[in-house]
């Protein structure tokens, strides 16, 4: 009887030791990421100015289809993802396979080197990329020089261009961080498969294609989840470059949820609407991509 | 490797390497020249760099600028590690069915865009500033909470955990420690690689942090260094040589902290995807 009682107090000792070492954090998490969302789901039916909240239905949600603005901020976006994650993946990957060659020199300076833009700070760099971009920029006076272009263009006040800019600047930014990942797990293939694949005649890109890629698989999709997170949720850099101009031509919707609360007169209940916008499509994004790593089984 | 494979390997990781690098180098350089010559497309270092420095410091404030930002990010980083080593620990090491149905409910949390939490976090400080001051809008506190505990970091500790040997905390429990004396006596020494690690991703994330800070922190006085550098940067008649020594200081820290610790840094992304 003793024992028993013994050891059931301990048990019970156990888990409320257990518990206290995760309750802050879990209660940390539930205030300030669980709280906010529910917060906001309950705004996104609400109207008005400031912290005059009335409820008004699916008001805000049917705004959002008609609004200028909001859709402007969805192609934006969509844009961005579609041509800049595709081609930062494929040029981190290209890059990481070039420096996983064993017989390469000078590894360890090519890869510092290009993963150095990861240490900047999405402000900073977007101020350089700014100047660098300027009609009267750095990247116009060299293109005038070699004569790629004959006179210069307008990065920054031209909508085809703008885009082209931000596109430039964040994949500069991340290819480099991608590239890193790919890297150690090609680190982990082993290279008697290319031997073998090289005996039985496979080229550079069949290698590339029937044996990089699919052994990389898990982390190519975990890369794209993550990059297309980040891209949806796109903010330092439209804000310090563009400022989301010109005309919208380069908003984004973080960008939009900012402007419809803190710049604009304040309605917090059509940001939470229009914020919920990117809730369903970072899940609707991350289930494609998992549905389409899966079918290439 | 056939040499003209190994020639187009070596050009076009040059290339990667000009491109990467450039920006940095025309910020370091362009920070020691003059405005004018910036505009000029001057490549050179010039010898202004004081003068640009002594400039930005009478304009801007930036020294408070560095000491918020500084706050903020040591605050951010000693408190993170704490709570979310305590978490990962406790997940691992006190396992339940219960606990893990909760820990996969705050991996959710990962997937919450900021841009969604922004508006409702802004109104709960605003609801705290009309009780508790010192914990509300405008505060460095309130720019500190938001961003002390994530779901990544609990992750990243729990995983290291995983390859704890868990030997020695009996033979801790047995000579006699507490099982918090366990943790900070046995776990915290032995796992010193994943602190290091989670504090460059900690501080960095934290240093660089923008859009929170440019909701939350609206006073001159309470700025921090990435707020600054973007008013600078949206100045109508900008300053080439001072708004590149600002960028070039502001970079500094989280570029030096990060090469210091390049090692632990690698191997600490390598293990949050394992």
């Amino acid at each position: 009887m003793q024992t028993a009682k013994f050891i059931k107090n301990n048990r019970l000792k156990n888990v409320v030791i257990g518990w206290s070492f995760v309750i802050v954090a879990t209660l940390m998490i539930c205030l300030f990421y669980f709280y906010p969302m529910i917060q906001a789901l309950i705004m996104s039916f609400q109207s008005g100015t400031g912290t005059n909240l009335t409820f008004n239905g699916f008001d805000n949600y049917l705004r959002l289809f008609q609004d200028p603005t909001f859709i402007a901020a969805v192609k934006n976006t969509v844009v961005y993802l579609i041509v800049q994650v595709p081609v930062m993946i494929l040029l981190a990957l290209f890059l990481s396979v070039l420096l996983n060659n064993p017989k390469l020199r000078f590894k360890g300076f090519f890869r510092t080197a290009i993963f150095l833009p990861c240490v900047t700070s999405l402000v900073a760099y977007s101020v350089i990329f700014k100047y660098l971009f300027g009609a009267d920029g750095l990247i116009n006076m060299m293109l005038l020089k070699v004569n790629l272009i004959t006179e210069p263009i307008q990065w920054l006040t031209d909508p085809f261009w703008a885009k082209i800019a931000i596109i430039v600047a964040i994949t500069w930014r991340w290819t480099g961080y991608n590239m890193i990942f790919y890297l150690s797990s090609l680190q982990n293939i082993d290279h008697s498969i290319y031997e073998a694949a090289k005996m039985d005649g496979a080229s550079a890109f069949q290698q590339f294609f029937k044996i990089t890629i699919p052994m990389l698989k898990p982390i190519i999709l975990f890369t794209s989840i993550t990059s297309t997170i980040g891209t949806l949720q796109l903010f330092d850099e439209v804000m310090n470059i563009t400022q989301g101009g010109p005309g919208n031509s380069t908003i984004t919707i973080s960008q939009y949820i900012y402007n419809l609360s803190f710049k604009y007169t304040p309605d917090f209940g059509y940001a939470a609407t229009v914020s919920y916008a990117i809730v369903i499509m970072i899940v609707i994004f991350s289930i494609i991509q998992f549905k389409v790593a899966g079918d290439k089984k | 490797m056939s040499n003209l494979k190994r020639v187009v390997s070596y050009i076009v990781l040059t290339l990667a390497t000009i491109i990467s690098v450039f920006p940095f180098l025309w910020m370091i350089v362009s920070a020691t020249n003059k405005s004018v010559d910036v505009t000029k497309g001057k490549l050179l270092p010039g010898s202004h760099f004081v003068e640009n420095f002594n400039n930005l410091i009478e304009t801007v404030n930036l020294i408070p600028a560095l000491m918020n930002s500084a706050k903020i990010s040591i605050t951010t980083t000693i408190l993170s590690l704490l709570i979310a080593s305590l978490a990962g620990y406790g997940f691992e090491i006190y396992k339940s069915k219960s606990k893990d149905i909760v820990f996969n409910i705050l991996l959710i949390s990962m997937m919450i865009p900021f841009a969604a939490l922004m508006v409702p976090l802004f109104r709960l400080f605003g609801t705290i500033s009309q009780t508790v001051p010192f914990f509300g809008i405008d505060t460095l506190t309130a720019a500190v909470l938001p961003s002390v505990t994530t779901a990544f970091l609990i992750f990243f500790f729990r995983q290291s955990t995983k390859m704890f040997p868990k030997d020695i905390l009996e033979a801790g429990r047995i000579d006699g420690l507490s099982e918090l004396g366990v943790f900070f006596r046995i776990y915290v020494p032995t796992m010193k690689t994943t602190y290091a690690a989670a504090a460059i991703i900690t501080f960095m994330a934290s240093w660089n942090n923008y859009l929170w800070p440019l909701v939350v922190l609206q006073s001159p006085e309470n700025q921090t260094i990435p707020l600054l550098i973007s008013n600078l940067g949206s100045s109508y008649s900008p300053d080439f040589g001072i708004i590149m020594t600002a960028i070039v200081i502001a970079t500094l820290p989280a570029a030096l902290i990060f090469f210091i610790m390049q090692k632990h840094f690698v191997a600490g992304m390598m293990g949050s995807v394992k």
